[in-house]
């Protein structure tokens, strides 16, 4: 074997020699386990035993207090959740509806700006810089902001709507109206993200099938649908898949903007709003576990689906 | 082929009116926080009103938020140096070895809906005295910024060539060696990145610190709801609290804009 030589040995490397201690070795050797096992814990220790509990929890009649006795109910909650069609089914419709025209939005809207700035332009670094800020603003604090520009009275959102003759609209205040507005706030926070992941994907394509068809005559569009949008598609599987994980984890939004249980009528409690509130305002810790888990499932469910959808793409 | 003058106008027009509705909402915030209250309800003075500061007096000053700021920085801090020390040798390793399936529990992390472990963590840490603690910020905070690390830094590692380090194997350097003296000095790159994602996600955190944190432990998210109250808001200051717990890290964002887009972006693009 040819000897490279770098400036490493200059700086002198403690070489394995005879004299290496002991300990040095068994660390060399056992490596791959003593790099990866400290994070490999840490995160098992804090998921794994608090997730076999709150699957015990949902199983149990447990509340007021965790300390205190609870009772073996078997698949009791599950049977009262799944039936309950005042809370927890309506809370599903939200979250689905939520998840899903959030990031219909988020894509389409996404893919626009990204092929916008697919090619160079003089100015496009400042564009850039606009598309990252709503994206690193504190979400809560996101809330808030919104919550001023929707007041019905005193908002810039119903003088702008004045101006062009429009009258004024009751954005999250409305019992029907409040769910389309925390939506809204979703989309501009998170355009960005599906922005810049397109973007990634768009630069990385080659050149060469554009080319292709452009000589063989193909219009804009044509070379959209039938030469970018397939070779970017596996890109597009991710973004929907790492925007929809937190888009059916929305909480933030929702709790600065419409407070606990998602508003007086509830108009914007999705699941992960429903469960916080059993959690941590009613104490009720059987039920919510039980929400919890099937919540948990229909993550699991939507995420398998997706990435099978994945690979699908990339034949 | 340079595109047509009408795309370019198009182009033109669509990317203002992008900008303009990414700003708009921040500038429209940062302007309601140098507004009395009395100016935010005259819709006549959206735009000309004579600006003032007392509203960055009552955040800083009567709503003790000089003391939200340091806890948020150092919860950040801590959680982000924590997450690095032990997420990027995993990474690594998962990397040479190829631990895909060790890497999808750390994963997990992202994955899991935060609530469904709150309850468990809130029983344990209580009976151990932390809830309200720095400890159990930190610890939770870590939970968030721990993947974001292995995440980055795998797709990092993969695209670093291992001739390096045999290299450094021939010269004598043995495996830990040449992980400390030649790949960790390359890596810097990656580090700032996962580095500057991690300390942003600890910052924005909302959920974890709104059950974990005590009255003298909150971090900056939990601490705007002080601006709201239940008869009414106080808008310029929950405007300023707002601008107070954004703008800072918007600033990073600005001076760093590569990394974070890097960041934000890692492992998007690979098969």
């Amino acid at each position: 074997m040819a000897t490279v030589t770098t400036p490493a040995r200059a700086t002198g490397g403690a070489s394995e020699t005879p004299d290496t201690p002991g300990w040095a070795r068994w660390a060399n050797e056992h490596r791959k386990w003593l790099f990866a096992a400290p994070a490999m814990i840490f995160v098992a220790a804090l998921i794994v035993f608090p997730l076999a509990w709150t699957g015990y929890l949902s199983l149990t009649d447990a509340e007021g207090s965790v300390r205190a006795e609870s009772e073996f109910v078997g698949f009791r909650n599950y049977l009262d959740v799944l039936s309950d069609t005042e809370r927890f089914w309506p809370a599903v419709g939200r979250t689905a509806t939520f998840t899903v025209v959030a990031l219909l939005f988020e894509v389409v809207l996404g893919m626009a700006v990204a092929l916008l700035l697919w090619r160079p332009f003089k100015g496009q670094k400042w564009v850039r810089v606009a598309i990252l800020m709503p994206l690193v603003a504190t979400p809560v604090a996101v809330g808030m902001m919104w919550r001023l520009i929707f007041d019905p009275n005193i908002g810039l959102a119903n003088q702008v709507l004045g101006w062009v003759g429009i009258g004024p609209q009751p954005w999250l205040a409305g019992q029907h109206s409040a769910l389309p507005t925390t939506i809204f706030i979703d989309v501009w926070q998170w355009t960005p993200m599906v922005v810049l992941i397109l973007l990634a994907g768009l630069t990385s394509l080659s050149e060469e099938p554009q080319e292709a068809a452009r000589i063989d005559g193909a219009s804009t569009w044509q070379r959209f649908r039938h030469v970018t949008l397939p070779l970017l598609m596996p890109t597009v599987i991710v973004a929907i898949l790492l925007r929809g994980i937190d888009a059916l984890k929305t909480f933030d939004i929702l709790y600065a903007t419409k407070g606990r249980g998602g508003g007086s009528f509830h108009e914007v409690e999705t699941l992960n709003v429903y469960a916080y509130g059993l959690s941590f305002d009613y104490n009720e810790y059987g039920v919510s576990s039980t929400v919890l888990i099937i919540f948990f499932l229909i993550i699991i469910g939507s995420m398998w689906a997706l990435t099978a959808r994945r690979k699908e793409a990339h034949r | 082929m340079k595109p047509r003058p009408t795309y370019r106008v198009f182009r033109v027009v669509a990317l203002a009116v992008v900008v303009l509705s990414l700003l708009a909402p921040l500038l429209w915030m940062v302007a309601a926080s140098f507004k009395t209250n009395v100016d935010i309800y005259d819709t006549g003075k959206a735009l000309v009103f004579s600006p003032t500061t007392d509203n960055y007096v009552t955040v800083l000053k009567q709503a003790n938020y000089v003391q939200f700021i340091g806890n948020s920085l150092w919860v950040a801090f801590a959680a982000t140096v924590a997450s690095l020390l032990l997420g990027v040798p995993a990474a690594y390793s998962m990397s040479r070895f190829n631990m895909r399936k060790s890497a999808l529990v750390v994963l997990m992390a992202r994955v899991i809906p935060g609530v469904s472990l709150l309850v468990p963590w809130y029983y344990v840490f209580s009976n151990l005295k932390m809830v309200g603690g720095f400890g159990v910020l930190i610890l939770s905070h870590m939970f968030v910024s721990l993947p974001l690390v292995v995440y980055i830094m795998m797709g990092y590692f993969d695209g670093l060539p291992e001739e390096l380090e045999e290299a450094a194997l021939v010269d004598g350097l043995t495996h830990i060696g040449a992980f400390r003296r030649i790949t960790l000095p390359l890596s810097v790159p990656g580090i700032a990145t996962a580095g500057i994602l991690s300390f942003i996600f600890s910052w924005n955190n909302f959920m974890f610190a709104l059950v974990l944190s005590g009255a003298d432990t909150k971090t900056l998210p939990v601490a705007i709801f002080d601006f709201v109250g239940y008869a009414s808001i106080d808008w310029g200051g929950l405007m300023a609290a707002a601008t107070v717990v954004t703008l800072p890290i918007m600033l990073i964002a600005l001076f760093v804009q590569k990394y974070v887009v890097s960041g934000l972006t890692a492992g998007a693009t690979k098969g």
